[in-house]
């Protein structure tokens, strides 16, 4: 058991609902006191797939294995190994905190001795000592939130799968929660749902980004960035003429592009923001070029790393692209692409929401590998 | 089997924490209470054919129609549109102890309230030391038929429940299903006399569903192995199928 590489496996998985396929062929691995994200838009598959891992679902076909127990063959075993939280996270209303976990942990088949101190201690992780006796009807839901998950550790389980475990909760609340997730790594695999990336990109090792039912990349937070945002871009705090900072800059590199912002209110700075396909260090040959310059001052410059919402949206488009080939030839690198219309509400929705100004037009495309 | 006892002490604890238990059984007790007295007055104003305790049981599916479903209206449907179903099948529990430990805790309080009734005709002996007017064989006859077709009606109003997340849906196909088996049987009969020598065994068998004649022959002190293996096997038959209905729907959501 313990030498096995792999806490979960997952191999070709399908599931469909009638003529509707809710996960197309996923494969993934998770390694033993990883911590995993699933990122997606709505309706791409990631409740459906942790539901079949939990075994409370059974696939259309391939097959998920949960610490080497496969999930159809052997549901007692896996789910005796697992601690689930499903979206909503539902709870009884009228029994007291305790007593739910009281309740639960039989269930789990904590052992009777062990299960008071085993009680005590989850509730102090979770902070929920002092609302022990409190029925959780009462609960605000960030309570019932930590319930959830106090549930889900209760036993100790090897895997804790949650969906979407901050919906809902305050900053402070989400902090918490983050903080009592980190602290699993290493001795419990987690994986996790959200569709709050900064929340995902600060607690998980690895994300798996799922579209329509299908995987569209998977890795560490940074190696995402570099897949599939290739550009680089720079904000520079400068006071000076526009046309002279492309003229400095021109020569470096004949692709790059400038974005002038307002100025701000106290004197002539503003914020301009370049973008180039170079590596980090063009920062330096920025520096060097605006400082020959007599007209451009520089107070300032901070690279700027691609937030996980910009892979995400670069990641699902070009899921879209590849799935549904567009009548037109794949963009050309001089013309910035435009918005694309999404073909499927489920990203309409999602793209409205980081397209104004996040969203680096045009560059994501530029450097793109070719799918 | 493991967890069915751990289920059916939760299912208790929900049922002894919850007011509307309390407020249940006081109305039920009102409604029976009622029906009771008004036997006694009817006894008073003439002599009648059967002590009031036979009377009594001859009447027990007007609570039946409006209790069972009440019961188990909630049981599963309320978990499963809840969203606690879930995190249930989730731990290592199977299907069937969660159905076997929602009929237990149904049928259990159902007993309950059945035997608070007892009290009836322990006041009305207190006051009149009358055997006549109290029969305790008849009403051992009247609590085990009561006992026995219980676990029918559970059974139906589980399977009800198994089939919907709506409690609504479920109590009214409830009401239809214990509708059904109670009318149903004397309908039944009726039906097949038309066509009498042709079906002869439809006949024999029908015979043996009617529910108000086993309620009398209980009373009367006629008890037969055929109605146990009826509700028994009837039961479990039932809770199979809820078994399944929970099964299945699982598989769907």
């Amino acid at each position: 058991m313990e030498n096995l590489p792999h806490a979960i496996e997952v191999d070709r998985l399908v599931k469909r609902y009638g003529s509707q396929v809710a996960v197309n062929q996923i494969s993934f691995t998770v390694g033993r006191g990883e911590i995993v994200g699933f990122l997606g838009p709505n309706g791409a598959g990631k409740s459906t797939t942790m539901r079949i891992l939990t075994g409370y679902l059974p696939a259309t076909s391939g097959s998920a294995t949960v610490c080497g127990y496969p999930v159809a063959a052997q549901p007692v075993e896996v789910k005796s190994r697992i601690g689930y939280m499903p979206e909503n996270n539902p709870l009884p209303e009228d029994l007291r905190v305790v007593e739910y976990l009281r309740w639960r942990g039989r269930l789990k088949g904590v052992p009777r001795r062990r299960l008071r101190r085993r009680i005590d201690e989850v509730l102090e992780v979770c902070d929920l000592t002092r609302a022990r006796r409190r029925i959780i009807g009462k609960l605000s839901k960030g309570f019932r939130q930590r319930v959830g998950i106090a549930d889900a550790i209760l036993s100790e389980p090897e895997v804790i799968i949650m969906d979407e475990p901050t919906i809902g909760l305050d900053p402070h609340q989400i902090v918490m929660i983050r903080d009592l997730i980190a602290g699993f790594r290493g001795r419990m695999t987690v994986i996790l749902s959200s569709h709050i990336l900064p929340e995902i990109e600060m607690t998980c090792d690895r994300v798996i980004i799922i579209n329509a039912g299908r995987i569209v990349a998977t890795g560490s937070p940074d190696e995402l960035r570099r897949e599939f945002i290739g550009s680089l871009a720079f904000d520079l705090e400068l006071a000076g003429p526009t046309p002279s900072l492309r003229d400095a800059l021109l020569p470096l590199d004949p692709a790059l592009r400038i974005e002038a912002g307002e100025p701000s209110e106290n004197g002539s700075f503003r914020t301009v923001r370049i973008q180039t396909s170079h590596g980090p260090e063009f920062g330096e040959a920025i520096i060097k070029a605006v400082t020959t310059r007599a007209d451009l001052r520089l107070r300032s410059l901070t690279r700027r790393t691609a937030s996980l919402e910009e892979v995400f949206l670069a990641a699902t488009r070009r899921s879209w692209e590849t799935e549904l080939p567009l009548p037109a030839a794949p963009p050309s690198p001089s013309n910035p692409t435009p918005d694309e219309p999404s073909p499927e509400p489920a990203a309409a929705a999602e793209s409205p929401t980081a397209a104004p100004d996040r969203d680096p037009p045009g560059a994501s495309d530029q450097s793109r590998p070719s799918p | 089997m493991k967890h069915f006892f751990v289920l059916l002490r939760h299912e208790m604890w929900a049922l002894l924490i919850n007011p509307g238990t309390y407020i249940a059984a006081f109305l039920f007790l009102i409604v029976m209470g009622f029906i009771f007295q008004d036997l006694l007055t009817a006894l008073v104003r003439n002599p009648q054919e059967n002590p009031p305790g036979v009377t009594f049981f001859q009447l027990f599916w007007l609570p039946v129609f409006f209790l069972v479903p009440l019961l188990t209206m909630r049981s599963l449907a309320e978990e499963r549109r809840m969203g606690t179903l879930e995190t249930l099948m989730t731990t290592p529990v199977t299907s069937v102890e969660v159905v076997t430990s929602k009929f237990a805790a149904a049928y259990f309080y159902y007993l309950m309230l059945w035997l608070a009734t007892a009290s009836f005709h322990f006041i009305l002996y207190q006051f009149s030391r009358d055997i006549r007017l109290v029969d305790w064989g008849a009403l051992a006859g009247g609590y085990l038929f009561v006992a026995l077709s219980g676990l029918l009606f559970i059974a139906l109003g589980i399977l009800a429940s198994a089939l919907t997340r709506s409690q609504l849906v479920a109590g009214i196909f409830a009401f239809t299903l214990v509708f059904t088996t109670i009318i149903g049987g004397r309908y039944l009969e009726e039906l097949v006399l038309l066509q009498e020598a042709r079906a002869e065994w439809v006949g024999r068998v029908v015979e043996h569903l009617q529910i108000f004649q086993h309620a009398e022959d209980f009373t009367a002190g006629v008890i037969d192995s055929r109605p146990i293996v009826f509700y028994i096997s009837g039961a479990a038959l039932l809770i199979f199928f809820s078994i399944l209905a929970v099964d299945l729907k699982n598989n769907r959501t």
